[in-house]
């Protein structure tokens, strides 16, 4: 597959905006339409345009870690903060909320449902990551179709 | 303090187990702490349950009580000697595998495993909780399981252990169910209750069939009694002890507890369970009459045994079952005893088949000594403990009804196989030479060390104490007996006078010899039996018959086509709730379309895009449309004010065609294979019937409410309790958070499959045996 200017110009522009909106949509997503599901998929989305542009190389360079670590902080994150309430005698997944008062930002508040989410938005982009590693192979430039009796796994 | 003697067995068992490596010999030490504890305690605690009226031990540790699930032990005199025969029996064998294995963590191994066997098993005689029993049982299954299969390089002892598994296994399971159904019949759990006021509904007795199918996958009854003979596969201490002496008396430990209840509520008990009996019985002498491996001919003839005592327990009247509390006591110390010497004689001269044996000269009295009184124990002949217990069964049925008198001639039939055999063994150990041509120069095996042999010294001094002065155990299982059957008392003496019973006796023995002495005949009627229906081939033609059959079913339902998959989905989940819906559920109508002019154009977009995508021609063309259905559905949620909803949509929907993309990398560009006009047809159909069903489904689900909406209270709760004003966010991470938990390790296993299944189509595709690795 060629290199397209206009995508990858447009991608450059697009990507770092996506991810920053994918992270204020978990964080906003307590209060405001969004979460860490859609904060993930928005991210996952962006990943996926790179890995369209650039190949998997591309997405893997974007990031330090492995899917398969993300992928298990993310579920570390999602279970534990559902089982931590249980060792202070709360009942499972129980919620606490803090604010406080900051210089500059103002009134802060915290729900520990954010850790929840936030391990949400990892097992979400992970996932993303995991078809890149798996599907994208070591030709990332497809030379010709398959065999052609081959359409009925989409149709 | 019987949990404590349980528990310790299992913990003892571990410790073997972990220390084997390390204490290598002395693992055997750590594991022979709990038999002697627990041999101990029985010593104190005899003199209260052998006292009058047989007082009782019990045990509790509630659990969850509102589910009636408590898990009681309760100790009663036949448990008492169960205990004995399986601590006693235990603490011997341990002592046996210092001589038995020349690999000291080997041996530590073995000793564990075999704790951990001996603690299950004590769970299931104490038990006097019905899934309790079940558990302790399960247990008994699973470590034979291990120990036959001790030797997992011998693909023999594998099989074997896995045919073992299997039979008791399968059996074990319809006890489970027979278990549960008698549970509900009689209302409660408790053995001891069940038995005093047994339920006789029609239920009850589906629930007993049931059990009694586990009792005889276990004990080895025909025609499931092949596992038994093949799991000799495993080393010979471990054949003594589960194979002989405990585990295979489970299925006979729960007939003789469900006997004397149920042998006269139910009507085809009787016939039924003294069949099997009676046929195992036979059946497994004729078989052991015929193979020259000692160690076989000991698991036919102990097959023949448990088919003897499932008559005597079976009958369920009170002289009957406490004759069979004698016969189970006599075999254990009589069969363990064998085995032992059995393997012995296998250790020292490597081989236990007559036809290699050489004879046993200089140093092998004693263990010669042992075998004959043994044998002759196995064979009824006074003044040992087998003819004592033998006599007190003839007793028990010599005067009763017409019916008795046909078991009595059956049992004396099994008999006088079982008097054959057992001198054939005899014969066989001590003078070879006798049945089978022996190679004369061959030298004598090395004797074995007196250590080696104790064990079986002390089984063999039992069996002859027990029959010269019957009194001593007299008592004991007398009330072992009356446990089981309050009416039944326990008559052992080594003279009961010139009976019929002793009649019976003589002639059993003389014509046992005679038939030895012209056994080919009989050994002919054995060979011919043979190919009817061994045990071995019946299990393996059910295994193939379920192993192709779920082969044959894979092929169809897994055929590979997703077109197909998709097809037998969504029309089972279509047709299925429209036929349920077309019986009875209300109509409310159609929902006003013209009302919203916002929504109406929205949903013709929706419509013709998806009408598009259906007679695209190019692939990439038909997932843009797909796209576009997906945003115009977003559309449709701004619209109608749900804007959490919508963002997800977007999200989702840009994901999926992204995703889209990347796979049409590796597509043809165009749909080149059409369905023919037939397949066209059905997915038509198949398409139509679906959007039926969810557009006439959401109209109906949505006007079919009868109670006020949960999400009310959910948009109620979520700014106080869940700390969020948006609620759709804190439903998924509050109020439902336990579902997104779930939701959220789905994708994870899910991904874990992507890159599974990607890495094994790459590696085939590439036909590269190398693992592609991390990347």
């Amino acid at each position: 597959m060629r290199r397209s200017l206009i995508f990858d110009t447009t991608l450059r522009l697009v990507f770092d905006a996506a991810v920053v909106l994918s992270v204020y949509l978990l964080f906003a997503g307590h209060n405001q339409p969004g979460g860490g599901f859609v904060g993930g998929l928005v991210a996952a989305a962006a990943l996926a345009l790179r890995f369209v542009a650039g190949g998997a190389e591309d997405v893997q360079s974007l990031l330090p870690w492995s899917p398969w670590g993300l992928l298990s902080v993310g579920l570390m994150l999602v279970t534990g903060s559902a089982l931590v309430p249980l060792a202070f005698g709360h009942p499972l997944l129980d919620q606490q909320a803090y604010s406080w008062t900051l210089p500059l930002l103002g009134d802060v508040h915290a729900a520990t449902a954010t850790l929840f989410d936030a391990g949400i938005y990892l097992v979400v982009v992970s996932l993303l990551l995991m078809v890149v590693a798996g599907l994208g192979d070591e030709h990332p430039v497809d030379p010709a179709p398959l065999d052609a009796g081959d359409d009925r796994r989409v149709s | 303090m019987l949990w404590l003697i349980v528990m310790l067995h299992v913990v003892a068992g571990f410790a073997a187990l972990a220390s084997a490596r390390s204490l290598r010999r002395w693992g055997l030490a750590v594991a022979a702490v709990a038999p002697l504890s627990a041999l101990v305690w029985a010593a104190t605690a005899a003199p209260r349950l052998l006292a009058d009226g047989g007082e009782t031990v019990t045990s509790r540790f509630s659990w969850a009580t509102s589910l009636g699930l408590e898990a009681v032990l309760r100790a009663d005199g036949f448990s008492l000697i169960m205990v004995l025969v399986v601590t006693g029996i235990g603490a011997l064998i341990l002592a046996y595998s210092t001589g038995y294995f020349s690999d000291g963590a080997k041996a530590a191994r073995v000793g564990g495993l075999l704790m951990i066997f001996a603690g299950a098993m004590l769970c299931v005689v104490l038990s006097d909780h019905l899934l309790l029993l079940y558990v302790g049982w399960e247990l008994t299954s699973i470590t034979s399981f291990f120990l036959i299969g001790t030797d997992h390089e011998n693909p023999k002892a594998r099989k074997a252990a896995v045919h073992a598994l299997m039979v008791t296994g399968a059996g074990g399971l319809a006890m489970l169910a027979g278990f549960v159904l008698l549970g509900q019949q009689a209302g409660t759990w408790r053995l001891g209750e069940i038995l005093a006021a047994p339920p006789t509904s029609v239920a009850t007795s589906v629930a007993i069939g049931l059990i009694l199918l586990g009792a005889f996958t276990k004990s080895a009854q025909y025609p499931f009694h092949s596992w038994l003979p093949d799991a000799m596969a495993a080393p010979t201490p471990i054949s003594a002890y589960l194979h002989s002496a405990t585990m295979v008396k489970a299925g006979v430990y729960l007939i003789a507890r469900l006997a004397p209840a149920f042998a006269v509520t139910i009507g085809w008990w009787r016939p039924v369970v003294v069949t099997v009996g009676l046929v195992t019985m036979v059946a497994g002498a004729l078989r052991a009459s015929r193979p020259t491996d000692l160690k076989r001919l000991l698991a036919f003839g102990t097959v023949s045994q448990l088919g003897f005592l499932v008559v005597l327990f079976g009958i369920g009247r009170p002289e009957a079952t406490a004759a069979g509390v004698a016969v189970l006591v006599g075999h254990a110390l009589f069969k363990a005893a064998l085995f032992l010497v059995v393997g012995i004689v296998d250790h020292q001269a490597g081989t236990r088949d007559v036809t290699d044996l050489p004879r046993l000269g200089e140093g092998w009295g004693v263990t010669k000594t042992v075998a004959v009184i043994s044998a002759a124990s196995m064979a009824a002949v006074p003044p040992f403990a087998g003819f004592v217990a033998k006599e007190s069964a003839y007793a028990a049925l010599v005067d009763g009804s017409t019916g008795d008198r046909v078991v009595l001639a059956g049992i004396v039939f099994g008999s006088i196989l079982t008097v054959a055999y057992s001198l054939r063994l005899a014969v066989g150990l001590v003078r070879p030479d006798a049945i089978v041509a022996v190679d004369q120069r061959q030298a004598s095996p090395p004797a074995p060390a007196w250590s080696f042999v104790a064990p079986a010294v002390v089984l063999a001094s039992l069996t002859v104490l027990f029959g010269l002065v019957p009194q001593i155990w007299e008592s004991a299982v007398d009330v072992a007996a009356i446990a089981l059957d309050a009416q039944a008392h326990a008559h052992l003496a080594l003279w009961p006078g010139l009976t019929e019973a002793l009649g019976l006796s003589l002639l059993t023995l003389a014509v046992g010899i005679g038939v030895f002495a012209v056994r080919r005949p009989i050994e002919a009627v054995a060979v011919r039996w043979a190919p009817v229906a061994t045990g071995v081939e019946i299990y393996n033609g059910v295994v193939d018959a379920v192993l192709s059959a779920a082969a044959r079913t894979t092929r169809i339902v897994q055929n590979g086509s997703l077109a197909t998959y998709a097809a037998v989905v969504l029309t089972t989940a279509s047709v299925s709730t429209l036929v349920a819906m077309a019986r009875g559920a209300s109509w409310p109508g159609w929902p006003a379309v013209g009302a919203d002019p916002t929504s109406v154009v929205v949903s013709s977009l929706i419509v013709a895009a998806a009408v598009a995508a259906t007679v695209a021609r190019r692939r990439f063309a038909a997932a843009i449309l797909l796209g576009a259905v997906g945003y115009a559905m977003a559309l449709l949620f701004v619209v109608r004010g749900a804007p959490d909803l919508a963002l997800t949509q977007v999200a989702v929907e840009t994901l999926f065609v992204v995703v889209f993309l990347v796979v049409l990398r590796r597509l043809p560009d165009r749909f080149e294979h059409r369905p023919s006009p037939v397949g066209k047809t059905v997915r038509i159909a198949v398409s139509v019937s679906v959007g039926a069903f969810v557009m006439i489904g959401s109209i109906a689900f949505a006007g079919s409410r009868t109670e006020r909406p949960v999400s009310d209270q959910m948009v109620e709760q979520a700014l106080p309790e869940g700390y969020g004003r948006n609620v759709v966010n804190v439903i998924l991470v509050d109020i439902r958070g336990l579902d997104t938990v779930g939701e959220a390790t789905v994708l994870a296993t899910a991904a874990v499959g992507i890159v599974a299944l990607a890495r094994a189509g790459r590696r085939r595709e590439h036909d590269d045996p190398t693992p592609t690795g991390d990347r």
